[in-house]
């Protein structure tokens, strides 16, 4: 009885065992190490790392391990892990235009300075489940692509088609607020927005992405373009009084060129959506492009109709750490609150009772009451 | 690379991190009641597992403090073990299960029966600190309902609730009028619990780490639950008493005994329980001596 409370501490401990005893399955199986999902579950270590916010595939996959493939409790891991690291500044904002890209696709030009490069995609592939896997020989291209690769999007701008990406000339990127160390306030800008829709959950921005192609907050978006590759990372040391390179981070960007707005004073011009996500996450940068174009509603004076519009709505829900943990409170003991309740409903009920009693006393004609009530 | 790549600071948050929420715990103190926005970290255990509480023990505890930890009043239910042990690893401070031992309290869902003191210091964790967020889910609206004092939306479903039940329908979350300026959530305690609050010897904080909002009341602060002239605030009470330690006017939990439906109720706080049983068995075995 009263027993069932206690214990705590031992629960816990067996618990822990437990888990641990399950992770390694049976007792012969030999243990995945984590060079293994490093390698060969790239997509989901990126998963992780752009979700915990952390790029670093090392600890993605010993989290991935730890947390015996739950992909919330390895990002939630990793954000723990994160959040207790010292921060030393700004990096300089990375040139995905110099990125050489291992894959750029256009949905908008046939034929784009760069070329299309299909790259590793899933795209095209027979999805038919194989036995075993093989993996074929890789072609070496026979010319080294050496062809800049502007953005499709910077194509566009320069005969003013596409809204400009930054306001005006002379204007400088202000330092961008950072969300995880600055308390956010609603209404965010589109900085602010940009850093919680990258580390968003993959599954919440596609459906929301999905839903404003259903007509709840229809923006006309095409693919300007898609890519995925690595970019130098640099950090401006005022010591040495320059940008030194830091190291190599891989990144999928997604440039959406959606419905196009004008004014009398303005001519008509497209509107972007932008998404930028660690590592191969082409799903992920295409609805956060689309959800951040949605977003941007008040820039062009649009009716809010559908949820992923709220920002509030969008914002506050899209952290799958926040989340999953406010969900899964609800295992956690609510005896206090739940006697609460059950005290006032008895004691509701008790009254409704002496009310009826008191009702059906008199013989009033309990048929007509109820009629009344209803 | 040489030595170990993961290593953690005494604490476990960094010292900038922990003067962030001193800072919002300071302005929190300076304006009672009134919820202070901060950029809550990650800690090791999930959102809404009282990761504001433990954001805000962190910045406070001491190694010369003692550290109780409660859930549903209890120190020995799941969670409560959890946190504890984990300040138990990470900081340097010893803990306690005895109320007036400590100097720091973490609690879910109680304000101990015990009455506190002016060295201690209540940090509740906060699930939803926004009190209005049930009548206006936006974030933007309801600031500004704080700013204008404008708690007619409160007062409405406290009036509907009377004209629908007889009653006020809200048995824990209890809002309260802080300091005659802030309507405030006291965080899911029962409305047993709210009086408790008012003109406290103690500090109480409190940490929503999800929501991302830090908000305190000083010591001796007036806390007022809200009600009306005609139909003022009525605590829950119990009519038995605890079937352990006899002990009347504390709030009870219902536990099945058998599979017919049995119950029986027994204190909520472990640490009174077992205080007063001591003490009675200590008395009566006085009597028979004597």
């Amino acid at each position: 009885m009263y027993v069932a409370v206690k214990g705590g501490e031992k629960a816990i401990a067996n618990a822990h065992a437990l888990l641990a005893k399950r992770g390694q399955g049976s007792a012969d199986a030999p243990r995945i190490d984590y060079p293994q999902v490093q390698n060969q579950m790239g997509v989901l270590v990126s998963r992780v790392m752009a979700e915990g916010s952390l790029y670093d595939p090392e600890l993605a996959a010993k989290a991935l391990l730890q947390s015996q493939g739950d992909v919330l409790e390895a990002v939630t891991l990793l954000r723990s892990y994160r959040t207790t690291l010292p921060r030393f500044g700004i990096t300089v904002a990375v040139d995905t235009v110099g990125l050489p890209a291992e894959r750029r696709v256009s949905a908008t030009f046939k034929d784009i300075p760069g070329g299309q490069q299909l790259g590793a995609t899933f795209d095209y592939t027979h999805r038919l489940l194989a036995e075993e896997l093989e993996t074929p020989e890789v072609a070496t291209s026979d010319a080294q692509v050496d062809e800049p690769m502007p953005r499709v999007t910077d194509l566009l701008g320069a005969d003013a088609l596409i809204e400009r990406d930054r306001p005006e000339e002379g204007w400088t990127d202000p330092d961008p607020s950072d969300l995880t160390r600055e308390p956010t306030v609603f209404p965010m800008s589109r900085a602010e927005r940009l850093q919680a829709l990258s580390r968003g959950d993959e599954g919440f921005l596609l459906s929301l992405g999905y839903s404003t192609q259903r007509g709840f907050g229809n923006n006309h978006p095409f693919a300007g373009e898609v890519r995925v590759g690595e970019v130098e990372v640099e950090f401006f040391a005022p010591e040495l009084g320059h940008a030194i390179p830091i190291g190599r981070i891989e990144l999928t960007e997604c440039q959406m060129v959606n419905q196009f707005v004008g004014s009398a004073e303005q001519a008509p011009q497209f509107t972007r959506g932008y998404g930028l996500v660690f590592g191969r996450a082409e799903r992920k940068a295409m609805s956060m492009s689309l959800v951040d174009r949605t977003l941007r509603h008040q820039e062009f004076g649009e009716r809010i109709v559908s949820p992923a519009q709220d920002e509030e709505f969008v914002i506050a829900h899209s952290d799958n750490v926040e989340a999953a943990g406010f969900v899964e409170h609800l295992k956690l003991p609510h005896y206090v609150d739940f006697q609460a309740e059950l005290g006032l409903i008895r004691s509701l009920r008790r009254e409704f009772q002496s009310r009826q009693n008191s009702a059906e006393a008199p013989s009033a004609s309990t048929d007509t009451r109820i009629e009344e009530n209803a | 690379m040489s030595g170990p790549r993961i290593v953690y600071n005494e604490g476990y948050l960094d010292e900038l991190t922990k003067r962030v929420v001193r800072r919002a715990l300071l302005k929190g103190v300076a304006i009672p009641g009134f919820q202070v926005p901060f950029a809550s970290r990650e800690v090791p255990m999930p959102r809404g597992w009282g990761t504001g509480g433990v954001q805000v023990t962190a910045s406070v505890i001491g190694p010369l403090d003692t550290l109780k930890v409660i859930d549903q009043g209890a120190d020995d239910t799941t969670n409560a073990v959890s946190i504890r042990a984990f300040f138990e690893k990470v900081a340097g401070a010893s803990s306690t299960t005895r109320t007036y031992e400590a100097t720091i309290i973490q609690t879910r869902h109680r304000i101990p029966e015990t009455p506190l003191a002016e060295n201690q210091i209540v940090v509740y964790q906060v699930p939803i600190p926004e009190p209005l967020r049930f009548l206006e889910p936006r974030e933007t609206e309801t600031r500004r309902l704080h700013a204008l004092e404008e708690y007619g939306l409160m007062y409405v479903k406290l009036y509907e609730d009377i004209a629908r039940y007889g009653h006020i329908a809200k048995t824990y979350d209890y809002p309260v009028l802080v300091n005659n300026r802030y309507v405030m959530a006291p965080s899911p305690i029962p409305s047993f619990d709210n009086p408790k609050m008012h003109q406290s010897s103690a500090l109480q904080l409190f940490g929503a780490g999800r929501e991302k909002r830090i908000y305190a009341i000083p010591p001796y602060t007036d806390v007022e639950s809200l009600g009306f002239d005609d139909f003022p605030f009525e605590p829950q009470r119990f009519e038995q008493p605890c079937e352990i330690c006899e002990s009347i006017e504390v709030y009870l939990d219902e536990v099945f005994i058998d599979d017919q439906g049995g119950v029986m109720f027994v204190c909520s706080d472990t640490d009174h329980c077992e205080r007063t049983l001591t003490a009675r068995d200590h008395d009566r075995i006085t009597e028979v001596n004597a």
